[in-house]
């Protein structure tokens, strides 16, 4: 426990420990202080002025960044505090494109909240606005840098926490800008299409690149046999969006919600995540025995899979070759199933509801299409989803709970966990020890694996067989770490399990958007995830190579993981990708 | 080898860029033809502060002081001076008929105020040659805070006398010092702000091309009194010939074992190097000059942490000015109680400025604290030119204020500057006269500071441009009422909730324009008049009937053809199509065009 301070705060006594900040102090006596560039862990660098309170020193403060300290007398509502705060953020108001009824952060933005909050009637600085052109290239996330406030977070967020340093604040004065180095387009860039930078974004300067179109249109297409996957941890967050906490499970509303929306076929992505604990199971088995490339390292997130082409193709032979779920559905959704139901393949249209912005991207590879047809044609985010239902009129909180469709409807647990970091560790090794023991082994639970810690590290020992290493990087400057470490020799593993969102999928791009004021006070990640492990726990099957459905496509279709047939269908390749033009670096 | 004559030649970059490379050449040839070249050396030196009149020469054992000397008067100084013994009296800066030219020398005001401190090797030694250094007492001090002083007695020595930062708060610079050394840290830094941003002030810049050493052996010092042995100095980029003396400097004090390992035997190591600034305002802030030096993207962050307990990379750091270093040694060897007998109560010591504007003697001056705006304008600066009224002066830079011709007699320090609405600032002095518009004034500074705005904080990157594009209406005769008071209420919260210190201070110029000037405003508001005639659009030209001749010279000189008439009858000015450039008020030879406010 660390050492406890008194402060007065506007008048009231305050215990706070020592190194805290005058904002969580007056937190602690609900005083809610005003903030926008502030995201606990993530950008604390007191740049936007709201939260500015007095201290008794010649300025104004930040409540953000400043200590407490013994004896410290603040005064967070004053005429001067009061006129501090409105006047900046009037200033803020006065350069930022109120488009606000056709913003789609409009009821979720925190400079309106504000703006509201600080009681702004008129604005009385309107000056010059600045007018940049929509960066609108990307295949995942759009920029537009008239709404951009320049809080940062999205440069905080993209830099130190991912390590991927694609935006950053340049010019300067009344010309910053938060933009790509030599303003290039953001698909130009190392940028990994991962959307944190949206989640983030108080305001509607970051948001994914908006598909439902594409989706309405082929549901209204008589030709087309749409169906519809979800992810897992969609179904653990899309609640959100209609208003119900944080963390609950609407697996049941959600389904029935597609069914209205039209879809011909709704299938569960976690179906072919266990699809993929089998092939990447085996693989993992396969490089063991016969001493292939180790360690194996995951190839479920899109984020991760081009963070690895730009910044350590070195490794890419130590990528699993299996495709992510996402697109293993696809593929097996437009030869299986299209076979089994005698559709033409190229009469299927397959949407992806995903809990991320990178899979966009992932959807256009072109080396993702064994069918001769892309695995999936649009993929859709939580959010988008959500405006898809909200659009058509569908209550979503009063729906029954309805189930997926066979004949890819059914998963196990293992495919649940998916969703969260750590998910895709545990669920292979739920299946890899059962197979490399020949037992049905009952201690499934791998709980060191699970969790926000950074990078988690576990040793498993087969019994009778190796002691597997492993370790579990979530957020990409996590997985440099750990990269780093396995490029230096310092750690040898086995296996490593990287998702590019910190948190996993539940943290994911597409995700619903928290506010700061949520994110400050709790950790989304956690909460999501626990709503991932319960479902988990409630299912009979909680092994992939346990879901019958799944074992059924070997039998019917596959033959047996790691098959020709499999490699053909659920396997893929990676190309080793530049970070940025070479002459840029010569400038 | 001994010679009978130094012939110093001002190597400042105003005297450089005036050709005073190409005069040391002529001169050295010349002594070489005369064959004197064993009796004469020449020699270039720092800045001798009077810019007005460069390039300087000066020739000793007599302290012969010739000004504004071109290539083509070596020859006379050479033939004349050096050679038969005779001084060059046409060339003399000081009284031209005086008998004993160096005490001529000191009569003239411009010397004869000053105390230099800071500036003292300045125009008198090679900043290149170490030995120059040593030979005026150069490290001797650093020589005695390692040998007979603990860096608890630096400290006080350096509290005692009253030094304060010379880079613009003010701060005591021994309770800064205090402050790092009671700083828990492994590692310590020392910095050195060479970033001077403040447009027209030069004083670093020449310190660090005339006395290089001097800040090296104070960061030194510096560093022996906080346990620090890394010292940076971050010096402006666009100061190519401080940057090249400071490396020869630094090159020259590692040979002589005065940076380096072991300092005079004994256990203190201590190393500096430079790092280049790339030309932003704002990185003369102290944390974003440290962020600056991370190789960051150069913005401040918020204090606390202050650098004293988290500055360069996290570690306790000191950074000071320039011109506070300079002072260090002379304070260390002369005691804090002779320091403290120079200046005011709270402002111990001198100051250098930059005086520019408009004043006779444009240039740098050290002068105690204490001493009067009256004095430096007519006794050290000459007054105004053309016999003009003062009418106020800007001190402190786009980060100070004016001070009114009606505050003449305020003594200058730290302290009164403030109360005034104005500051000390990094030594800028900007002299205006009754031709100034002071809303105009306003404008400008506030231009620099919105284009050097770093954009981090809003009150600063939009306040600022907000307050001048409401300036740029006023002054364009479209203000309104209300406008003055929206530029107040900004300005006020510019003040209390910037980020920086260039933020918090950024509204000052239009602060005390408005507390002493606030007619003008009003003029240029409501009655759409600039009473000095500066803004253009508020402008008239016309032609007074009376005294117009016809010569039809103006309509010849107007570029856009607004004037007409004919041949010896009168000539008018279609305001129409007049752009106010002022030709025609400028070729009328009998005062018939006027300019109407």
């Amino acid at each position: 426990m660390s050492e406890m301070v008194t402060l007065t705060i506007d008048g009231i006594e305050v215990k706070a420990p020592a190194g805290s900040t005058v904002l969580e102090a007056a937190k602690s006596v609900g005083i809610n202080i005003p903030t926008l560039c502030f995201l606990k862990d993530i950008n604390e660098i007191g740049a936007c002025r709201m939260c500015v309170v007095d201290v008794g020193a010649r300025s104004l403060q930040a409540a953000c960044v400043y200590p407490v300290s013994e004896g410290l007398k603040v005064i967070t509502n004053s005429p001067k505090v009061r006129e501090a705060r409105r006047v900046t953020l009037e200033l803020i108001l006065s350069n930022h494109e109120r488009k606000c009824l056709t913003c789609v952060r409009s009821e979720n933005c925190e400079l309106q909240r504000l703006a509201k909050d600080l009681n702004v009637g008129d604005i009385r600085f309107d000056g010059e606005n600045k007018h940049y052109p929509l960066d609108d290239l990307s295949p995942s996330i759009v920029r537009d840098p008239n709404k951009c406030v320049l809080c940062r977070r999205c440069v905080s967020v993209c830099k130190y926490v991912q390590t991927v340093s694609a935006i950053e604040t340049n010019e300067r004065g009344f010309d910053t800008i938060v933009s790509s180095p030599f303003d290039m387009a953001l698909k130009d860039t190392p940028c990994v299409n991962c959307g944190q930078c949206i989640n983030v974004c108080p305001v509607g300067a970051l948001r994914e690149k908006d598909d439902t179109d594409k989706v309405w249109e082929a549901i209204a297409n008589p030709e087309l046999h749409v169906v519809v996957q979800t992810a897992p941890a969609v179904r653990v967050a899309i609640g959100e969006e209609f208003g119900l906490p944080i963390g609950t499970r609407c697996t049941g509303k959600m389904v029935a919600a597609l069914k209205r929306l039209g879809f011909d076929k709704v299938f569960d992505t976690d179906t072919a995540a266990d699809l993929t604990i089998m092939e990447e199971g085996t693989e993992l088995i396969e490089r063991i025995k016969n001493g292939g490339k180790l360690p194996l390292i995951t190839s479920c997130s899109p984020g991760w899979i081009k963070f690895c082409e730009h910044n350590y193709p070195d490794l890419l032979d130590n990528l699993s070759t299996c495709k992510s779920p996402q697109n293993m559905f696809g593929a097996v959704i437009k030869s299986y199933y299209a076979e089994k139901m005698g559709i033409d393949p190229s009469k299927i249209f397959v949407v992806s509801v995903m809990p991320c912005t990178a899979k966009k991207f992932e959807v256009q590879r072109p080396e993702l299409s064994s069918t001769g047809y892309p695995d999936v044609d649009v993929s859709i985010t939580t959010r988008e989803l959500a405006r898809m239902i909200k659009e058509a009129g569908i209550d979503f909180n009063s729906l029954p709970d309805e189930n997926f469709d066979d004949p890819m409807g059914e998963a196990s647990g293992a495919g649940v966990i998916f969703g969260a970091t750590g998910g895709v560790m545990e669920a292979a090794l739920r299946t890899v020890v059962d197979v490399l023991t020949g037992k049905d082994n009952d201690n499934i639970e791998y709980k060191s694996v699970r969790g926000v810690e950074g990078v988690k590290v576990t040793e498993v020992q087969v019994p009778g067989g190796p002691t597997l290493r492993a370790a579990v990087a979530h957020g990409l400057g996590n997985a440099r770490k750990l990269l780093e470490q396995v490029r230096n020799g310092e750690e040898q593993y086995h296996f490593i399990e990287i998702m590019a969102c910190p948190g996993g999928c539940v943290n994911g791009g597409g995700q619903p958007i928290q506010p700061a004021s949520v994110r400050n006070a709790i950790d989304i990640r956690a909460e999501r995830a626990k709503a991932i492990y319960n479902e988990d726990e409630a299912l009979t099957v909680r092994k992939s190579h346990k879901n019958p459905r799944m074992m059924k496509i070997y039998e019917e279709f596959l033959e047996k993981p790691g098959s020709h047939k499999a490699h053909d269908l659920l396997h893929t390749h990676y190309t080793a990708r530049e970070n940025y033009p070479e002459e840029c670096s010569r400038l | 080898m001994i010679y009978r004559s130094h012939v110093l030649v001002c190597g400042g970059t105003g005297c450089t860029a005036s050709k005073s490379m190409d005069i040391i050449d002529e001169l050295n040839k010349l002594i070489r033809e005369n064959k004197i070249d064993n009796e004469v050396k020449v020699i270039h030196t720092g800045c001798f502060g009077l810019c007005e009149k460069g390039p300087i020469v000066v020739i000793y054992p007599e302290g012969a002081t010739y000004s504004r000397v071109t290539v083509e008067d070596a020859r006379e100084i050479v033939e004349e001076h050096l050679v038969k013994g005779r001084i060059v009296k046409r060339l003399l800066l000081g009284d031209k008929d005086a008998e004993d030219v160096s005490k001529a020398l000191e009569d003239v005001g411009f010397f004869k105020h000053q105390v230099r401190i800071a500036l003292r090797n300045c125009g008198v030694i090679n900043p290149e040659n170490i030995e120059e250094y040593i030979a005026r007492d150069g490290y001797r001090a650093l020589g005695k805070v390692l040998t007979e002083m603990t860096p608890e007695q630096v400290i006080d020595t350096i509290k005692k006398s009253g030094l304060r930062g010379r880079g613009g708060a003010g701060f005591p610079t021994g309770l800064k010092w205090e402050f790092a050394a009671k700083a828990k840290g492994d590692q310590k830094y020392v910095c050195c702000n060479a970033d001077e941003g403040d447009p027209g002030a030069f004083m670093d810049r020449s310190i660090l091309e005339g006395d290089p050493h001097t800040v090296l052996e104070a960061m030194a010092i510096a560093g022996y009194a906080i346990g620090a042995n890394q010292g940076f100095i971050y010096v402006r980029a666009e100061y190519p010939i401080a940057v090249s003396r400071l490396e020869t400097a630094i090159k020259q004090a590692r040979e002589y074992g005065l940076l380096g390992k072991n300092i005079f035997g004994t256990d203190f190591s201590f190393d500096i190097e430079l790092r280049l600034g790339a030309g932003a305002f704002v990185c003369g802030e102290e944390t974003a000059l440290m962020t600056s030096i991370e190789g960051k993207r150069g913005e401040p962050r918020p204090r606390p942490p202050f650098p004293a307990n988290k500055g360069l990379w996290q570690k306790p750091t000191i950074l000071n000015n320039v011109e506070t270093y300079a002072n260090i040694p002379v304070i260390i060897l002369k005691g804090p109680e002779w320091f403290t007998g120079i200046g005011t109560e709270k402002s111990k010591g001198t100051k250098v400025f930059a005086m520019g504007g408009k004043i006779n003697n444009t240039g740098l001056v050290e002068i105690p604290m204490g001493t009067t705006v009256r004095e430096m304008i007519y006794d050290i600066g000459g007054g105004i030119p053309g016999g003009k009224k003062f009418k106020a002066v800007q001190t402190g830079g786009p980060s100070g204020g004016c001070i009114p011709a009606s505050l003449m007699d305020t003594p200058i320090d730290y302290d009164n500057l403030l109360a005034i609405g104005s500051m000390m600032g990094s030594g800028g002095f900007i002299v205006m006269d009754e031709d100034t518009c002071m809303v105009d004034i306003a404008k400008f500074f506030l231009e620099f500071t919105v284009d050097e705005s770093c954009g981090k904080c809003p009150p600063c990157r939009i306040g600022t441009k907000r307050m001048y594009e409401i300036l740029d209406r006023i002054t364009k005769g479209q203000g309104q009422d209300g406008d003055i008071e929206k530029l107040e209420l900004l300005a006020r919260n510019i003040c209390s909730s910037a980020l920086c210190g260039l933020g918090q201070t950024a509204p000052n110029p239009i602060l005390s324009t408005l507390r002493y000037f606030r007619d003008e405003y009003e003029a240029h508001i409501y009655e759409k008049r600039c009473p000095a005639g500066v803004c253009k659009d508020l402008l008239r030209y016309v032609i007074d009937e009376d005294k117009c001749k016809g010569c039809s010279l103006c309509a010849r000189k107007c570029p856009v053809n607004a004037i007409s008439g004919e041949v010896k009858k009168t000539y008018r000015i279609d305001a129409e199509k007049c752009i106010k450039c002022g030709a025609c008020l400028e070729a009328c030879k009998f005062g018939a065009v006027k300019k109407m406010a």
